[in-house]
Formats: C-alpha cells, sequence, structure tokens
C-alpha cells in the first residue's frame, strides 16, 4: 500500500488510509475543529493523489474503527455482498470514479456493484469528485422504496410536511399541515419534530396526523420524529405508527450519545412489521448530518464526511423508507458557510443513494451561520438535479420550533416545475382531485387552508 | 394599490415597522372565503402559514418580511450581554477560554473550559456541593438573557427552596457552550447542575433561551443524559412557566437520581 507522493517538487507521506481519507476530503470547518484536515490546500491535493491509486480492498482493510470495537463497522463489513466485492477488490478509487461516471455503468451495475463497496470505498469515491461530478453521478442512481407508496425514482421530487409547533399544540400542528397540504407538500411523509418528547405528546400527534391521512384520503405516511425508545411505547400502547424514526451516527459510540443501539433499530423494525399501520416493507426513517459525531467525540479521528457515509452503510441495514441529511443543522464549528453546506449535501446525497438508500435532504441552515436562505434557493435546485429523493417542506422554511431555516412549500412546487418534476403520482393525483394541482402547477385554490375543514 | 398584508386590513408597509407584527396577524391571502375559518387556524401558530402565493413564489410582503427577520436573528448571535444586565441579575461574571465572538462560533472545545484562574474564582465565590447548581450563559443569543432569565431565575429558585432544596451560587459566564455544564459540575460537585442558555436564534424571536440539566454531571457523561427544556420566550414557552417545569424536573432528578432519557416525569 502506498502511502506517497510527490507534488509540487515535494514529498507528501501519509501515516494511515483514515489520515489519506480526512486530508483528501474537501474544506469543512469540522475537520479543522477535529485537527484532522489538510494543513494546506498542496497537502490536500497531495492526498487526493494517493487516495486515487489505493485500491477497493485496501480502503474495506482499513476500516475507519476497527472491527473489534464497532458495531457500526461490523455492519458495514458483514454486510458486503462478497461477489461484487470479489469482482471490484482490485479497483483503485480513481478507476471507481471513472466507472461510476462512464456510460457504461447503469444505475443498475451501480447499485449492485455497491453493495460490495465498504462506507469508506464510497466515501472515498466522493473525495475524487467536483461538485458536478456528484450530482452527475447522485442523478444516475434510481433507488426505490415503500411504505404506503413508492417512493424514489426518475422524476419524482417527493417533500416531507414538517408542520412543527413550539409547544406541540395540536391546533398549531393542524394549520401547519393543512397548509402544505394545500401546496401538494407531504408526499413523502407527515413527519412532526415534537418539543416535547413524551409518550402521550408523540400519541396525540400520531393520532392528529393518523386522522387526517385517513379522513381525506391521502396516500401518504405520518411519523412523529421523538426518540425511538418513545415511539416504541407509543406503538405499543396502541398509537397508530407508520414509519420509525430515529437520528442515527456513523460509530457504536455517538449512536451511543444519541442513546440508541444498532440492537435497539433493529428491534424497533421487528416491532414496526408487527405493529405499523403501514403496508412496509419499508418502515424505518432515519436522519443524518456531517460531523454528529465530532460534537459527540465519538470520530476516532476520522473526517466529518467519511463518518457521514458510515451512517449510510448502518442505515442500510434496516432498508429504510426514508433516509435524509439535516445538512446545515450543526452549525458553522462544522460547516462555516453556504459554499460548505451545499459541497456536504451533494457529498451526502451521493454516498446515501451509492448506498443504495432513497436519500433525501434537509438544505437548511441556521443563523449562527454564514449562510441565507438564498443558499437554500440555490441548494434545493442543486438536490433536484442530482437527483435528491425529497426535501423538506414548510410554511416559508421557517421552523418556528427548531429555530433553524429549511425549505418552504413553495420551493418544492418551483423546483418541481422548472425542472419537470412531480410529486409521486398517487399523492399528485390526490392533489389534482382536490383541486391543488392541475397540469403540474398550482391552482388558485392551492395555499387556501381552509378547504380542509 | 398596496397588497393588505395584516389581519385587520394594513397596507402601509413602510410605516407599520414590518418585523414588529405578530406572525399570527401576519396574512397575505389571495381570497376572503371563510374568513373566521382562516382567522383561527392563523391564530394557531407562529408559522409562516396564510400567505397566499403568485406563480408558485412568496408575494412582496411575505418575501421581505422573511429578510428582514432573518437578518435580525443572525445579528442576534453577534451581540454581546451588557456588563450592566449581569449587574442588575446580581450575578459574578467569568468568561471561558473563548476570548472573542467568532472563536466561541468555531471553538466548542474552548466553550465549555475556563482557565486555572477563572476556575479559582469560581471555586472560591461558590457554594460547593449544593443540590442544584443554577448558572447562566450568553450561547448563541445574548438578548434572551436579560429577556428571561429575571423572571425565570428567582422563581425556579422559589419552588426549589420550597422544597427544602439547596440551590448554590448562580453566576453568569461568557462565551459560554452547553457543555460548559460538565466542567461546572466537577468544579462545584452538585447533584443536579442546571444551564440557563441563550439558544440559537430564529426567525420567530431573536430572545428565546433553554435550560440544559444533568443529574451527576461529569465530563464524560453522553449527550443524552441532559434533561432540556427549549423555547423559552414570550413566543414560545413563557418563562413563568418554564421555571415551574424546570423545577419540576429538577425535583425529579433528585428524587430518581438520573436524567435524560431514563427519567420519569
Amino acid at each position: 500500500m502506498n502511502l506517497k507522493c510527490t507534488l509540487y517538487n515535494k514529498t507528501f507521506a501519509f501515516s494511515s488510509v483514515k489520515e489519506v481519507l480526512a486530508k483528501a476530503n474537501e474544506p469543512k470547518s469540522g475537520d479543522v475543529l477535529a485537527g484532522v484536515a489538510a494543513v494546506s490546500a498542496e497537502e490536500r491535493m497531495a492526498a487526493k493523489l494517493v487516495l486515487s491509486e489505493l485500491t477497493v480492498k485496501e480502503l474495506r482493510e482499513n476500516p475507519s474503527v476497527p472491527y473489534e470495537e464497532d458495531e457500526v463497522t461490523r455492519i458495514i463489513q458483514d454486510d458486503l455482498d462478497m461477489e461484487q466485492y470479489e469482482k471490484f477488490k482490485g479497483m483503485t478509487i480513481g478507476e471507481l470514479r471513472d466507472w461510476i461516471l462512464s456510460y457504461d455503468a447503469t444505475s443498475e451495475m451501480i447499485l449492485a456493484a455497491s453493495k460490495g463497496f465498504t462506507s469508506e470505498v464510497i466515501a472515498g469515491v466522493a473525495k475524487l469528485m467536483g461538485n458536478l461530478d456528484l450530482m452527475y453521478a447522485a442523478s444516475k442512481l434510481e433507488v426505490h422504496a415503500h411504505c404506503n407508496t413508492t417512493i424514489g425514482g426518475r422524476g419524482v421530487f417527493a417533500s416531507r410536511l414538517q408542520p412543527n409547533h413550539p409547544t406541540d399544540d395540536l391546533r398549531g400542528v393542524t394549520s401547519s399541515l393543512f397548509e402544505g397540504l394545500s401546496y401538494a407538500c407531504g408526499d413523502a411523509v407527515l413527519g412532526l419534530n415534537p418539543a416535547i418528547d413524551t409518550v402521550n405528546s408523540t400519541t396525540d400527534v400520531l393520532k392528529l396526523l393518523y386522522d387526517v391521512r385517513t379522513k381525506y384520503e391521502i396516500p401518504t405516511q405520518i411519523c412523529v420524529l421523538s426518540h425511538i425508545s418513545t415511539q416504541m411505547k407509543a406503538a405499543q400502547a396502541g398509537a397508530p405508527i407508520d414509519l420509525c424514526f430515529q437520528s442515527i451516527a456513523g460509530s457504536e459510540k455517538a449512536l451511543r450519545s444519541f442513546g440508541t443501539s444498532a440492537e435497539m433499530l433493529g428491534d424497533a423494525l421487528q416491532m414496526m412489521t408487527e405493529l405499523a399501520k403501514s403496508q412496509g416493507p419499508d418502515y424505518m426513517y432515519f436522519e443524518t448530518g456531517q460531523a454528529s459525531e465530532l460534537s459527540s467525540s465519538s470520530h476516532f479521528d476520522t473526517d466529518q464526511q467519511t463518518m457521514e457515509s458510515r451512517c449510510y452503510g448502518l442505515a442500510r441495514h434496516y432498508h429504510p423508507f426514508l433516509v435524509n441529511t439535516v445538512v446545515g443543522f450543526m452549525g458553522p464549528e462544522y460547516l462555516y458557510d453556504g459554499k460548505q453546506v451545499i459541497r456536504a449535501a451533494l457529498e451526502d446525497v451521493f454516498c446515501g443513494k451509492m448506498h443504495g438508500l432513497p436519500m433525501g435532504c434537509d438544505c437548511c441552515y441556521t443563523n449562527h451561520m454564514q449562510a441565507d436562505q438564498n443558499d437554500m434557493d440555490n441548494l434545493i435546485t442543486i438536490m433536484a438535479a442530482a437527483g435528491c429523493t425529497y426535501v423538506m417542506g414548510l410554511p416559508q422554511g421557517d421552523d418556528v420550533m427548531l429555530m433553524y431555516q429549511s425549505t418552504g412549500f413553495h420551493d418544492s412546487q418551483t423546483v418541481r416545475e422548472m425542472l419537470g418534476l412531480h410529486p409521486i403520482r398517487e399523492f399528485e393525483q390526490w392533489a389534482e382531485k382536490m383541486g391543488i394541482l392541475s397540469n403540474g402547477r398550482l391552482t388558485s385554490r392551492a395555499g387556501d387552508l381552509t378547504i380542509f375543514r | 394599490m398596496s397588497r393588505v398584508f395584516t389581519l385587520d386590513g394594513n397596507t402601509d408597509i413602510l410605516n407599520c415597522d414590518l418585523t414588529n407584527i405578530p406572525m399570527q396577524e401576519f396574512s397575505e391571502r389571495d381570497s376572503d372565503e371563510n374568513k373566521e375559518v382562516y382567522e383561527q387556524y392563523k391564530k394557531a401558530t407562529p408559522a409562516r402559514v396564510g400567505i397566499g402565493h403568485t406563480g408558485s413564489r412568496y408575494h412582496t410582503a411575505a418575501a421581505l418580511r422573511f429578510q428582514a427577520d432573518q437578518y435580525s436573528a443572525a445579528n442576534a448571535v453577534q451581540m454581546e450581554v451588557p456588563e450592566r444586565v449581569v449587574k442588575e441579575l446580581g450575578l459574578f461574571e467569568v468568561q471561558t477560554k473563548c476570548a472573542s465572538k467568532y472563536e466561541m462560533l468555531t471553538r466548542p472545545d474552548l466553550g465549555r473550559l475556563f482557565t486555572e484562574e477563572t476556575k479559582k474564582i469560581i471555586s472560591e465565590r461558590c457554594v460547593h456541593e449544593p443540590d442544584v447548581q443554577i448558572f447562566i450563559g450568553d450561547g448563541l443569543c445574548s438578548p434572551s438573557v436579560e429577556a428571561n432569565v429575571p423572571t425565570m431565575y428567582p422563581a425556579i429558585c422559589a419552588a426549589l427552596e420550597y422544597e427544602g432544596i439547596t440551590v448554590g451560587t448562580p453566576f453568569f459566564v461568557r462565551y459560554c457552550r452547553v457543555n460548559t455544564v460538565r466542567t461546572v459540575a466537577e468544579l462545584l460537585h452538585p447533584k443536579v447542575t442546571c444551564v440557563l442558555i441563550g439558544e440559537r436564534p430564529g426567525l420567530l424571536t431573536s430572545q428565546s433561551m433553554s435550560a440544559y440539566m444533568a443529574y451527576n454531571a461529569r465530563y464524560d457523561m453522553l449527550e443524552s443524559d441532559y434533561t432540556v427544556v427549549s423555547n423559552i420566550s414570550r413566543v414560545g414557552m413563557p418563562p413563568a412557566e418554564a421555571a415551574a417545569n424546570i423545577a419540576d424536573i429538577i425535583k425529579a432528578m433528585l428524587e430518581q437520581k438520573t436524567s435524560g432519557y431514563g427519567l420519569k416525569y
């Protein structure tokens, strides 16, 4: 294994695969904070060169966290399709990048092959790609998942309706819910982030969402994004549940800091097959975001983009219906500005889809970052072009509970119109029946929340 | 002709001070049908609902108001808590290892630590091993301290002391992070440590704060060991109500000797 190269009349030597991966990463404030970033643009380029000549086998055999110490590494390694791995193990990461981008490699071929790639391999390919490479490669991949409806596929740009309220007040949640539905949002999921993480409150909101879904016969799924243990208790006590949510991370230690584990995720999936109101077989909903491992000191000196890719390696074990990166939620210490957020979102959507996941993106920023809504206007359009499966829909993009900004109900419709994209077909037909959409455009009735009463 | 953009028919966008209109009254609806139902929906949430559309986009007043609110929130992050406010609260002030607001935003590792000299000051001026140690931090929203702490802090103390629970010596931490809790706990060894800290501002209010509490907090505790009350502000959970909640949670922690996901309350 060669970890040395000559560039700019200098010799650069790296001590491990992990160091090469970290230093090959595009600039992120979080990697600087973690002390793993390249110290100069020259060193970054040298790392990229070395990475391009490492093989699939070498990356597989050098996981970011040792197999013996970490259940996430064990899941990634044990789930590998060995037949595919054998076919590709001698390929370098540079050759793999070329193959993925080539006309020869179809969506089907890439997704079959990627079952033999560890998350570090997929992360490595992303580090050798420019933004347009990532967009082009991600847009090639067609991923599907099924709960009550089928998400993914070409031409579909879905949205999660996020009707958050500062105190989970049911009337307030209802207002945002009806507003979003009146703009044909919510085909991915009607999903609330609760302000109060209790069984009672989770149950109350689940019942509300379920009643609305059934009363108006909306072809979609519902979810309350409380802690997984809270949802399980609610479901076991009879609360209606379609999707089971949990935030996940790329190491066992980081999962522990979220109060969860691989075993708990498995128990939840098992429970869903018995108790869910939805059809399945894909019942799980995961959220991720670069640097959640670093924020809980459980990154094992790995860069944040590689750790993020490992989240997807964990996620694919549970064949989820939804996975999205909450890309700009963590703050400027991890992604400093709009440019870093856009780069991270592209890496995440590419890596997620490479893992066979129906990858979505919460295009978002906090008010302590150097970013504003114009960056999100750019990002949502870039995401749609990259074949991102779904984005968030909030009233004018403003989350009045989590105190950050994402994308608005209007925004997903705007992007659909510009790029010729559509909601999930059954949902679109429902919106047409309700007189909200006509020929892919909003009607004069759209945006009037009083049509639901 | 100007469009109406409030429920009571305002069209004077230049003189109404746009960002002072509560979101519940901000409206750019295209029709007058079902006006009563519409107003009920509007009143139920501070979210930006019922704002209509032109093509698939926002009307001008809604678009400009959003930008005005976002600027205000971004600005609140950069502001400092004035010394006057710290004095009026009767607190002494210490600073983390961060030298500036910029360093605080990009170096959370320094934002949880104190110099040896600062540790000595805290250790000398504070009661050790109280049942509960409460301190105040600027966090990501300085205006939240003046807006909430004068109501909230005395109410929490009163509720706890009524039950015979001892509350430690309060102080103010500049350039404070949530995890400063760990450092304070290792210095003073309270049973429960609680920080009242400015949370990152949203568009709705630039005055919101959270309480992060942990039983037996220490350097190596998990993030999930915290119990959190968030959205404390005039427009979210009012500070008096938050105080009652926080006191109840602290009592539950002392009884159950745990915090985070294990706590039942």
